[in-house]
């Protein structure tokens, strides 16, 4: 059982604001409007901002879930989601223990860490070779 | 010809994807207070790191600060960090003991002199030379000025060896005195807190090997990318504390609602930590999130600072008391709250004063 697996309560998520959540939303904003325009990419560490838990929660809502969903598996689990906003992602990466390690707002085509790595590729050619001359 | 010991040439042997290493470069970003974008570059540096020689010493300590670093819930650990550095001598984590154990960490000092990472928990007891705390009879002072001489660098962890902590709270029976007091002539990290948050420890690790270079320290010698701002200025209940809204028991409306727990004595506006950010328990919260004051454990000499329950702003005195002298005694008792105050101060530096109950229910 990890820290994840507890139940949590979330009381009166709709009128506790403190207004940390529309500042983030607006900078997310601008950084969507800007990838549009010049194609530069943004991420927002999620994990350097001063979120409680409801807010953190608030923010879920607020950029809800769009069409696509991934996960990944590499030293533990990631999973990767493009909001209801696209080009904004929500990534949000576990240790082995189920601990969140890195969560980030990504806004892109698609995240980089989906992307096949050069190194990767090439280490998985030659499994492949190898398998075909045996 | 490939270099054999870097970490990219480990963690290949270990059937580690580059995928899997970019993730583990993004949670290092994230731990080190960089800007995710630079995960690349740090990847880059980290795949040609070589591991450094660490020894770590234990001196006047309750071993929490090497509790907090097994508990870390960064980027495995277990697999991953240690990969990053040889961690030559460690008297807790170990399995060698007695004289194969001292030996290790000889042959680590001879071996790497002039390169090894020292590590320190606890305060160093200088009383009556030193006798206090002895490893394998040799005196704490005796250990570390040895192991200091060959240190590249050193890394007091936890508020005990980077400011004494506890052991050199009044009246400070052993003569405990952080690193700081005793080694002048090495570069020293202080990795305040206690303890401190486990990820700050490998993320100061993880800049080390990254860059080759300590982090940028502020002028108590802590890395500023964890210790730049305080609690306060990070607190999710900041917005609270600017609207006048604040707890004023931990049972009111105030305290329900979540309020700004600065009049219950939370230390937050002078603390310079992460918690607020990094928080604890794998990102679960940290104390102001379960309600709880700052107790300000990052910061010099914070066991002697009085009750953990009175605001900052309070005077450390009974106000309402002298209050009624002052209706008496008229202008006079603004002399009288001011000595009685100089006073009480200069009591508590002098013996660490007891929490009582009426601390908390006031």
């Amino acid at each position: 059982m990890t820290l994840q697996d507890i139940a949590v309560k979330v009381e009166r998520a709709d009128d506790y604001s403190v207004g940390n959540i529309s500042a983030l939303l607006a900078e997310i904003a601008t950084l969507l409007e800007k990838f549009i325009a010049t194609g530069q990419s943004a991420e927002i560490d999620l994990k350097s901002l001063p979120m409680g838990a409801l807010e953190y929660e608030q923010l879920r809502l607020a950029l809800g879930q769009g069409e696509v969903a991934a996960n990944l598996e590499a030293i533990g689990p990631s999973e990767i989601i493009e909001t209801k906003y696209p080009g904004v992602w929500w990534v949000t990466h576990y240790n082995v223990e189920g601990d969140i390690v890195a969560d980030l707002i990504e806004i892109a085509n698609c995240p980089a860490i989906l992307t096949s790595q050069p190194q990767d590729m090439q280490a998985g050619l030659a499994r492949l070779q190898a398998a075909i001359e045996k | 010809m490939k270099d054999h010991d870097t970490l990219e040439h480990r963690l290949t042997q270990q059937g580690i994807s580059r995928r899997s290493f970019l993730k583990f470069c993004t949670a290092m970003a994230s731990l080190m207070a960089l800007p995710p974008g630079t995960a690349p570059a740090i990847a880059a540096a980290l795949a040609q790191a070589k591991r450094p020689s660490v020894i770590w010493l234990s001196f006047q300590e309750c071993t929490g600060c090497t509790e907090s670093l097994t508990r870390s819930h960064s980027p495995t650990l277990e697999s991953l960090i240690f990969d990053m550095i040889s961690l030559d001598y460690h008297h807790t984590l170990q399995a060698a003991s007695g004289f194969a154990a001292e030996k290790s960490r000889e042959d680590a000092m001879k071996d790497f002199y002039g390169k090894y990472l020292l590590l320190v928990d606890g305060s160093i007891p200088t009383k009556d030379n030193g006798i206090y705390s002895t490893i394998a009879g040799r005196t704490n002072l005796d250990l570390l000025q040895e192991a200091a001489k060959g240190a590249a660098a050193i890394v007091a962890v936890g508020s005990c060896a980077a400011f004494g902590g506890l052991p050199m709270a009044k009246p400070n029976p052993t003569g405990a005195a952080p690193v700081s007091d005793l080694i002048k002539d090495k570069p020293i990290i202080n990795i305040s807190g206690c303890p401190p948050i486990p990820s700050v420890i490998t993320g100061v690790l993880a800049h080390y090997l990254t860059f080759g270079e300590l982090p940028a320290l502020d002028e108590l010698g802590r890395p500023k990318a964890f210790y730049g701002e305080t609690i306060h200025d990070r607190c999710y209940r900041r917005p609270f504390y600017d609207q006048g809204k604040f707890a004023k028991t931990f049972d009111d409306e105030g305290a329900r609602n979540g309020w700004c727990l600065y009049e219950l004595g939370c230390k937050g506006p002078t603390t310079h930590n992460a918690c607020a950010t990094t928080k604890w328990n794998g990102g679960a919260g940290f104390p102001i999130e379960a309600g709880h004051g700052c107790l300000g454990c990052s910061e010099p000499n914070f066991w002697d600072a009085g009750s953990f329950y009175t605001p900052l702003a309070a005077p450390t005195s009974n106000i309402g008391a002298i209050a009624g002298a002052a209706a008496l005694a008229g202008a006079a008792a603004a002399v009288a709250l001011s000595a009685a105050d100089r006073a009480k101060k200069k009591s508590l530096q002098q013996t660490h004063e007891k929490l009582t109950v009426k601390d908390i229910s006031n």
